[in-house]
């Protein structure tokens, strides 16, 4: 059986006027169902490239992209966005919650191009924002939110959808040493639960969480240890 | 994503941004309403004039003698021979599709009736007068052809006269005395109030021509004993107005006997063409106004894309958060466009409540004719919506356009 995610030669560039920067030089990398993987690296060595590429948010310059056996880059705009609604769910560093919207609202936003009725939307909402422990919370505004709390809608909006693949770029980069221990717990627990978890952190403790650690440098891996 | 979910997503979207969607909307409800407002006052004032048109007759021509007073039209001198008897019978006779012909005359004369007086104008005419002029009988009869010949006193007055002479009591069978001599009531006329100049049309009474003519001496001179001052002839409907004008011209050129080249000592005049050639100007400064409505319309379509475009911009995160999670392109193009729509939409029935509202006002304040076209209504409503689709195609498409990583990266 092939592995849930297979990378091959991955490259991937960027032009700025004549500038090239390589921002993945060639990553061949296989990632299995049910792992647990940090990725580190300095800042600019294209831990955030490589996760755009794993969620299909972007397309490689070059080499091969298998995600649960979709050839990604032979997906047109409209099929990779409903690749993405079906297969991924996202935690991104800044939360990206939409403003002067309740939390339900917020968790449900995938399922509306599901084309989910809006009283199953606010149901499968609920019960992922109970998983998170935010049953109490799900008629608050973000404003009205801990920056831990944003942080768990999100994870919530990303479950909501029962994603093969849980991506999340620093999703600890904005919150407190406490705060992260709570989240990491989650991640821990839907791991646990058999969802494969890819995240990018600076921290060394937050990696340890992690079964697998992928360090990158300058484009490429350097290290990839179990 | 259904339609209705779309919908949903655009109102949320305009409720949370309530005062930049309201002003959005001003444009678009400044440039509906005034629509409403101006179009309605045009139109009143044409459905006035056509009224008034109607109330002299609709299809009437007018001929006199001597200096043209209608349609610009130079005629002879005054003094040209007058119209004859033998002219209203060779019109009528001659010339075709018209659907009567009457001469007149009158005379300035005092009415008495009981102890009370009235001074009005009596006037003789043939018995066509009454359609040919839009009069409607009331009460009673018009007299007959063969009535008018035999030159009977008899008499049909209009409300006015019943007013101040019968205290508006039904005066039919009456007896009145008209300059010394007994006439019979035989029928009264149907108001038809103040001419737009303000002249009381109701203030009249009518007999037999020859009748007048005899008992007054009204159009007998020492040479001519049968003129008339004025010949009303009536198109029937359907018939050329210049195909009859042209018609009695050459008629009355031959009776009148005028050499080919020389100018006519008459004049054949369309009153309906008159009134509307003296109310053009009104009307087509009612269409400016329009045009200008409709460029307020057009400002405020440009100024929904702009807010549009603003919206666009400042919510880039969003777009990109909804596409990274499974929006298409079209699902986002539509949201924007269904939000362009709802603004333009919602701005016009808030523009439909204002131009009606001020429509009525106008009508209160100024004492001046509107006329609320529904068909108008719907086309302002339409257009506002297609203000919507239009101004907002552009911003909706650039949104659709975002990449979502670029779009989740935007500060
Ligand atoms: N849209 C872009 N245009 C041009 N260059 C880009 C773009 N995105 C990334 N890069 C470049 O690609 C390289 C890798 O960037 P990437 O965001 O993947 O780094 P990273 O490992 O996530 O860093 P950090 O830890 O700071 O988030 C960097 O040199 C960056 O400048
Ligand atoms: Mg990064």
């Amino acid at each position: 059986m092939p592995a849930l995610i297979e990378c091959r030669d991955l490259v991937k560039t960027y032009t700025m006027g004549d500038q090239v920067v390589h921002a993945l030089n060639g990553v061949s990398l296989d990632i299995e169902a049910g792992e647990y993987v940090a990725i580190m690296g300095t800042s600019g060595s294209g831990k955030s490239t490589l996760m755009n590429l794993l969620g299909a948010l972007d397309q490689p310059s070059s080499g091969e992209l298998r995600i649960a056996g979709e050839n990604v880059r032979a997906l047109g705009p409209d099929a990779v966005s409903r690749f993405r609604n079906r297969t991924i769910g996202f935690v991104f560093q800044q939360f990206n919650l939409l403003p002067r919207t309740s939390a339900v609202e917020n968790a449900g936003l995938p399922l509306i191009y599901s084309g989910l009725p809006h009283g199953e939307r606010v149901a499968r909402a609920m019960k992922r924002l109970q998983q998170v422990g935010l049953g109490d919370r799900t008629d608050h505004h973000p404003a009205q939110l801990s920056g831990g709390q944003q942080q768990r809608v999100a994870i919530a909006r990303a479950l909501v959808n029962d994603p093969k693949i849980l991506l999340a770029d620093e999703p600890t980069g904005a919150l407190d040493t406490k705060t992260s221990e709570d989240i990491m717990a989650i991640f821990d627990q839907l791991n646990r639960e058999g969802i494969t978890v890819i995240l990018v952190t600076h921290e060394q403790e937050v990696a340890d969480h992690a079964r697998r650690q992928i360090v990158f440098r300058d484009g490429v891996i350097v290290e990839d240890r179990s | 994503m259904n339609a209705f979910a779309s919908l949903r997503v655009a109102l949320t979207a305009l409720r949370i941004n309530a005062l930049r969607s309201a002003l959005a909307m001003l444009g678009v409800i400044i440039g509906v309403a005034s629509v409403i407002v101006l179009v309605s006052i045009s139109e009143g004032t044409k459905q006035a004039v056509e009224a008034q048109i109607a109330s002299f007759g609709a299809n009437l021509l007018i001929i006199r003698p001597g200096s043209s007073t209608f349609g610009g039209r130079r005629g002879g001198a005054g003094s040209a021979d007058p119209l004859t008897d033998g002219d209203v019978l060779a019109i009528r006779e001659e010339v075709a599709g018209l659907s009567g012909v009457s001469g007149e005359v009158s005379a300035s004369t005092t009415l008495v009736f009981g102890g009370i007086n009235w001074t009005s104008r009596i006037q003789g005419v043939n018995p066509d007068y009454f359609t040919a002029r839009g009069w409607i009988i009331d009460e009673g009869r018009a007299f007959s052809g063969a009535e008018d010949i035999a030159g009977r006193r008899y008499v049909l007055v209009g409300q006015t006269i019943i007013e101040e002479l019968f205290d508006g009591a039904n005066p039919i069978g009456q007896s009145i005395r008209i300059g010394a001599q007994p006439f019979e009531v035989i029928g009264t006329l149907a108001a038809k109030g103040e001419s737009s100049w303000g002249q009381d049309q109701d203030d009249v009474v009518f007999a037999p021509l020859s009748t007048v003519r005899q008992r007054f001496g009204a159009g007998m001179s020492v040479t001519v004993r049968d003129a008339v001052s004025t010949i009303y002839a009536d198109i029937a409907p359907g018939e050329s107005t210049s195909r009859v004008i042209a018609d009695i011209e050459d008629l009355l050129r031959i009776r009148r006997d005028i050499q080919p080249g020389a100018e006519d000592d008459f004049a054949v005049g369309s009153l309906a063409e008159f009134i509307r050639a003296r109310n053009e100007t009104e009307s087509q400064l009612g269409l400016l106004l329009a045009v200008g409505a409709g460029i307020v319309l057009l400002v405020g379509g440009i100024g929904i894309m702009n807010i549009m475009l603003v919206s666009v911009t400042e919510r880039t995160r969003e777009i990109g958060l909804r596409l990274a999670v499974g929006a298409r392109r079209a699902d986002v193009r539509n949201q924007f466009l269904i939000e362009s729509i709802v603004l333009c939409v919602i701005g016009g029935l808030a523009g439909l409540v204002v131009g009606v509202g001020g429509t009525l006002i106008y009508a209160e304040v100024g004492q001046l004719e509107i006329a609320i076209d529904p068909v108008i209504v719907a086309i302002a409503i339409g257009a506002s919506a297609f203000v919507g689709v239009f101004f907002g195609l552009y911003p909706a498409h650039r949104a659709s356009r975002l990449n979502p990583i670029d779009a989740l990266r935007f500060e």
